[in-house]
């Protein structure tokens, strides 16, 4: 009677100590930035681009880093939608005779899902130099994408994979065609999509590695797609490397913006799909 | 001349991966009439009700041999439109799934995608359709409001008007009633029995006593086989097989 009152006594402690250490990390996280960034946050630093010297500490802001990773992951997340949809549609809809073949389609799609970012942005450096593109946000945009679809493919998947069949044989049975079954379907999953799109949004706008090579960085806004690019992942990164400390600082206050960003998507996201998933059984 | 019925099954069989689940099946359901399959569980009745609109189309392993002939056209020949076949078939599951869209929407959808537009025809369909599944005046005040809003025995109801909307001649029903409630069930039931001076139904039931209350003929199958098929009165108090004896006893489920 001990021993059993022992054993659940020593697991629920164990229970309780790693939700404080994953909990509390993330709030030290969070807290590291907000401390260190708050101070050198200001008004200029999300509203100007960087001005001459602003590298050793002068004024200026990370505005072209906020758009530039607002273009990259938005034009990738589009993009990549356009090419996810049709990939989970066809692997749920039209080749469920043949589950080897679709199995085999969703275990790629699994391998991409783990494969680093650095070797996305070499493969879409690849394609830039293949094509004669220069770094820039269409080549940030061409390496992203290759990174974001697995993700995309694989959300939209396992989402609809979780809509009844009986709702496919539903809308068949009224003598639909398998495109005009996917459309309802698609719209069963509305919720899913913007589940999708925030993933593959909040995953694109923090990684620095793909665009490394491929978006370059810019001190501008870029005005087309074949000007570089700046992103708010790379302004971190070349801040923090700054000996000057003010500059140092302001690496920190972009991370906070990074993380503010991430965060009202999210919230975002959450009001849209309670708002689209009215119509949902 | 004997007139073709609706559904006429000739030589059917049906495997399932390594399993033989239908065995030769042959029957002409009757026309305008309520036909109940019965049997014990996993003896194949919803696959026969399946095979009847091609449902079985989407899924993996599915071999079928033999013919149905809807108005005396194979549907299982080669060039047999799938889609045209469907359309005289309402299906009404085991559970409601209403359309993810507006009470409207989900009776309109039908008609929509086989070509209405006219917003007049649209609305007079829907409003028939929902008169004839009794749903009308439960819903007519709020007919923009999603369908899921709906109980689940309107929702049953819903389906079968959304089923009526494409204009079929047969109704199927894969035990329709097993999820609601007695009060809606005898709702679906009576619906069933007004419904067949308009359409052939065809139900799958594992319910002894709906199939006495509902049906004009029933078909008893047990093991992929169709045992015994005649009149409800008939094979429910005199069955001429044992085996059917036995089930309608309560001595084989």
């Amino acid at each position: 009677m001990r021993k059993r009152k022992f054993e659940e006594l020593f697991f629920r402690v164990l229970m309780v100590f790693a939700t404080i250490l994953v909990s509390g990390s993330f709030f030290l996280i969070v807290g590291t930035i907000f401390f260190k960034g708050l101070p050198y946050l200001n008004w200029d630093m999300i509203t100007k681009t960087p001005g001459g010297g602003f590298y050793i500490g002068k004024e200026g802001g990370i505005l072209n880093a906020i758009i530039g990773s607002f273009y990259v992951a938005g034009g990738a997340t589009i993009l990549g939608l356009i090419i996810s949809i049709p990939v989970a549609i066809f692997i749920n809809l039209y080749m469920d005779g043949k589950r080897f073949l679709s199995n085999t389609i969703r275990m790629a799609f699994d391998v991409l899902f783990g494969i680093p970012s650095i070797v996305y942005g070499a493969f879409g450096f690849l394609i830039m130099v293949y094509f004669g593109i220069r770094a820039s946000l269409l080549g940030g945009i061409i390496a992203v994408t290759l990174l974001v679809i697995p993700i995309l493919v694989r959300t939209l998947d396992e989402v609809i994979r979780t809509v009844p069949f009986e709702l496919r044989d539903a809308t068949l049975s009224l003598g639909a065609t398998r495109w005009e079954t996917a459309k309802v379907v698609l719209r069963q999953i509305r919720p899913g999509i913007f589940t999708a799109i925030l993933l593959s949004f909040g995953r694109a706008i923090g990684d620095v590695a793909s665009v490394l090579f491929t978006a370059g960085f810019s001190d501008n806004i870029p005005t087309s797609l074949h000007e570089p690019a700046a992103t708010l992942p790379l302004a971190i990164f070349f801040q923090l490397g700054s000996p000057v400390e003010e500059v140092q600082g302001r690496g920190y206050a972009s991370a906070l913006i990074l993380t503010i960003i991430v965060l009202i998507i999210t919230v975002l996201a959450d009001i849209l799909i309670k708002k689209f998933s009215k119509h949902k059984i | 001349m004997t007139k073709t019925p609706h559904i006429s099954v000739q030589h059917l069989d049906v495997h399932i991966g390594a399993q033989h689940i239908l065995k030769d099946i042959n029957i002409n359901i009757p026309d305008k009439k309520v036909t109940s399959i019965i049997g014990p569980s996993g003896c194949g009745k919803t696959t026969l009700l399946k095979s009847f609109n091609r449902l079985w189309d989407n899924t993996a392993d599915v071999k079928i041999t033999g013919k149905v002939l809807v108005d005396g056209e194979d549907i299982y020949a080669p060039d047999a439109e799938v889609t045209h076949i469907r359309k005289k078939m309402g299906l009404l599951s085991q559970r409601p799934y209403p359309l993810p869209m507006s009470i409207y929407d989900n009776v309109a959808y039908g008609p929509r995608i086989h070509g209405i537009r006219k917003k007049q025809v649209l609305d007079q369909l829907v409003e028939e359709q929902l008169k004839a599944t009794g749903l009308w005046n439960e819903v007519k005040d709020r007919l923009n409001a999603s369908a899921t809003r709906l109980s689940i025995g309107q929702q049953q109801r819903l389906c079968l008007a959304r089923g009526l909307a494409v204009g079929p001649e047969i109704i199927l029903g894969d035990e329709s009633t097993s999820a609601l409630d007695p009060v809606s069930t005898a709702i679906i039931e009576d619906l069933f029995i007004s419904l067949k001076e308009k359409y052939s139904i065809v139900l799958v039931t594992h319910i002894l006593r709906q199939a006495r209350r509902v049906s004009d003929y029933i078909i008893f199958v047990y093991m992929g086989k169709i045992i015994e098929f005649g009149p409800t009165e008939e094979v429910l108090l005199n069955p001429k097989e044992e085996l059917t004896k036995e089930y309608v006893k309560g001595y084989i489920s």
